[in-house]
């Protein structure tokens, strides 16, 4: 057992960390989100081509670094202390993940156009009726000779506007919720048939639903591996948006006490009365046991698959949990203020407030958890 | 990264629950399996074990008397003691006074009292609290004024846990009455036998005689017996507190804990189903197992960053603060499997003098440990002192 990160990780955290203070001050991020297309592109070609960072978490037979989950998780960390609005999950953790997970010929062709920027993904898996659960899947994936025609609609999916390639899960057979006949395919997101509304997520991101109409897609489409294949991907991402979750936390936390040494009331700054001071104290018990929880999901995502569910369960249920406190309690600090577009807290606030859910909230994933490790 | 265990470490792990099960003390285990209570002798014969075996004090530096284990050894033997269910040595020798000694001692105090604190010749207890004195630790009144080569002593404390047994105390007092608070105090070291001092015992909730009173009457101390210099104790205090509350968090045990709910509840029937099935019930077993997984690696992260040369610093409040909390969540559910069986009450007086009695063994000291167990909030800075110590410490507010 060792808990301490390599030295190349402390400069892949240093590099994303300088690169960011450079370039996604709170003043810039309200201008990247004010273009028409909800972002500045060049962000992503940076991360990507220039710095080369999107290669950490890749296997070095894609021309990676040899990095994986980790690695994921340290730059979703940095990635949340600026509240970027940049598809790394989408992108690298969920697209990468999946491709890593299928490997063959898929992955050696799209993972180094992930790695050049060259690729971008949405993950189309929500359905309006579906809640959380992967199996409760009304699209189809109808075989059509070497290939197949889908046809559904999905959900609030983010990042889809900006998206080259989309990854669907669609029923190939089976009735809905039931876990055999779900498929997770490979999609060009420009494929004839498709359609897409797209908007603003309230958390400054861009999403869109998205509809498939008799959208003919070729056989190798279908990236092998069903529902399991589908959770352990939802696993990884899950972890990673805890990850982000901690960079989020922490920067809600010291803006927070940055703000009541600041402001005075009373004739005192208010960081001076202990009824703040107690809840700030709650907001770094928190902000410690999300990093902790980020760190352990993260280290176990390797393990057979009931545990690694039960695991992320468990991490994400406290995450929820404890990010709703960090959150709540940042904006009560800072008063009046605090629920304006004007300080850069409520816009932390905003993203915690839909990473508690992201993936499913804390019932839904205790529910996961008691059902796996207890007697029914 | 990761959370594999070395093959080092795996034989690491069966030398230590190898050991373990051939060399715990069989007399010790077959009254902890009555539920007797344990005297002196009882908490000793473990404790000698372990010092034979050269693992009494696994934190303390190699020149001291410790392992040298790396941090995943540490870890993995309170695993191991844990799940032994091994009885927890007493911490006043080992885990408090004794890393102030070995910290701020003198070479003549660390050759005097360290190895008797490894052996167990020395029984040590706490002289912190006073009547008037709880969470305002500073403003204690027991005062020491020297006479010669010695201190003369005089004051109360309270809460000293285990004092009836004691050989020796580690006590703050009042060296000068008219510097600051925390200013005017020294840390000395006190033969319990010397006149002048009386342990009265202080009964609690479960009825059991685990603190006491201690009175100081014109007590005599030498001056050689004061650790680091006069009118700076306080800084021994501190550094004998964050250290204690690494501790506390009682991780291994707690977990060991949730396995016996977990057994229990699976096998006391509820109607048609076992306890563990009612929806209620196991998803407060859900959420303590959640909350022990993130104090787990609160705390392996602590241990890491401790490792690497940090702390422990104050960040440890926050070990003390959900690990205490965990320990009373787990008293409440056993109170609550416990039903009706959570109500009568059979003291055990020591041996022989049982009353034989009624309901499953394990509900017999449900609702006396839930009671006791509320101390785990208050001792060691209660839980608000933890925030304030935050606040001030690691936020800077």
């Amino acid at each position: 057992m060792d808990l301490s990160y390599t030295e190349t990780q402390d400069m892949l955290r240093d590099s994303l960390a300088r690169f960011l203070a450079d370039t996604y001050d709170f003043e810039t991020r309200k201008k990247m989100l004010s273009r028409p297309e909800g972002r500045d592109p060049g962000i992503w070609k940076a991360l990507s081509s220039e710095l080369g960072l999107t290669c950490a978490p890749f296997a070095e037979e894609y021309g990676g670094m040899g990095g994986g989950h980790l690695e994921n998780a340290i730059m979703m960390e940095e990635l949340g202390k600026v509240i970027a609005i940049e598809p790394w999950l989408q992108t690298v953790v969920i697209g990468g993940g999946a491709l890593t997970a299928v490997g063959g010929a898929v992955a050696a062709e799209v993972i180094p156009q992930i790695i050049s920027g060259d690729a971008t993904f949405a993950f189309a898996y929500a359905e309006p009726q579906g809640r959380y659960n992967l199996a409760d899947i009304g699209t189809t994936a109808k075989a059509d000779g070497a290939g197949f025609v889908l046809n559904g609609h999905k959900a609030a999916v983010y990042a889809a506007p900006w998206a080259t390639h989309l990854l669907v899960t669609a029923r190939t057979g089976g009735s809905r919720r039931e876990r055999a006949g779900v498929e997770l395919f490979l999609v060009d997101a420009k494929a004839a048939g498709i359609t897409m509304r797209e908007y603003a997520m309230v958390d400054g991101f861009r999403g869109a639903e998205v509809y498939f109409e008799n959208v003919a897609i070729p056989g190798e489409a279908l990236l092998p591996g069903g529902i399991d294949l589908i959770e352990r991907v939802v696993d990884e991402a899950t972890i990673a948006v805890c990850a982000e979750g901690t960079g989020i936390a922490r920067k809600l936390l010291e803006g927070t006490v940055e703000y009541t040494k600041q402001r005075k009331q009373f004739g005192q700054p208010i960081g001076k009365f202990q009824a703040l001071q107690h809840r700030m104290a709650d907001m770094l018990v928190d902000v410690e046991q999300i990093a902790s929880m980020g760190l352990m999901g993260t280290l176990k995502l390797g393990l057979p698959a009931d545990q690694r569910k039960a695991a992320v369960s468990q991490v994400k249920a406290k995450v929820a949990r404890s990010i709703k406190a960090v959150g709540q309690n940042a904006v009560q600090t800072h008063g009046g203020i605090g629920i304006t577009m004007e300080l850069a807290i409520g816009h932390y606030f905003k993203r915690s407030t839909m990473i508690e859910n992201q993936f499913g909230g804390a019932d839904w994933h205790l529910e996961r958890y008691e059902a796996l490790t207890l007697p029914a | 990264m990761d959370l594999e265990f070395s093959a080092e470490e795996i034989a690491f792990r069966d030398e230590v629950r190898t050991f373990i099960a051939e060399n715990y003390p069989a007399e010790l285990r077959g009254k902890q399996d009555e539920g007797d209570e344990l005297s002196k002798e009882d908490f000793l014969s473990w404790h000698k074990v372990l010092y034979k075996k050269g693992w009494v004090a696994p934190a303390w530096p190699v020149e001291y008397g410790g392992t040298g284990w790396s941090i995943t050894q540490r870890y993995i033997f309170s695993e191991e003691i844990a799940r032994a269910d091994c009885i927890r040595l007493m911490p006043f020798g080992l885990t408090m006074v004794g890393p102030v000694i070995y910290t701020f001692g003198t070479p003549e105090q660390k050759a005097k009292f360290l190895p008797r604190i490894l052996s167990g010749e020395d029984w040590w207890c706490q002289g912190y609290s006073e009547p008037g004195s709880g969470s305002d630790l500073a403003s204690l009144r027991t005062k020491a004024e020297r006479d010669g080569d010695h201190y003369i002593v005089n004051g109360q404390k309270t809460w000293t846990t285990m004092g009836q047994h004691a050989d020796w105390g580690f006590f703050l007092v009042r060296t000068d009455p008219d510097a600051k608070q925390q200013e005017g105090i020294s840390f000395l070291l006190i033969d319990m036998k010397t006149p002048g001092i009386e342990v009265r015992p202080i009964i609690t909730l479960g009825g059991e005689h685990e603190v006491n009173e201690v009175f100081l009457d014109n007590v005599r101390v030498p001056v050689e017996n004061r650790v680091f210099e006069e009118n700076k104790g306080w800084t021994c205090a501190k550094f004998l507190l964050a250290h204690e509350r690494v501790g506390i968090a009682g991780v291994a045990s707690s977990k060991r804990a949730v396995e016996r709910i977990r057994a229990i509840a699976g096998a006391e029937m509820e109607g048609e189903k076992p306890l563990l099935a009612n929806p209620f019930f196991r998803r407060k077993v859900a959420e303590l197992e959640m909350d022990l997984a993130a104090l787990e690696f609160t705390e392996l992260r602590t241990l890491s960053g401790m490792a690497a040369g940090h702390g422990p610093g104050p960040e440890s409040s926050v070990l003390k603060i959900k690990g205490s909390e965990i320990q009373q969540r787990l008293t409440e559910l056993t109170l609550e499997m416990a039903g009706h069986y959570g109500a009568p009450y059979f003291r055990s007086f020591g041996e022989g003098d049982n009353e034989h009695a009624v309901g499953p063994a394990w509900a017999n000291k449900a609702a006396p440990v839930y009671y006791n167990t509320r101390k785990t909030t208050i001792y060691g800075g209660s839980n608000e002192i933890q925030r304030n110590i935050i606040a001030k410490m690691v936020l800077g507010l």
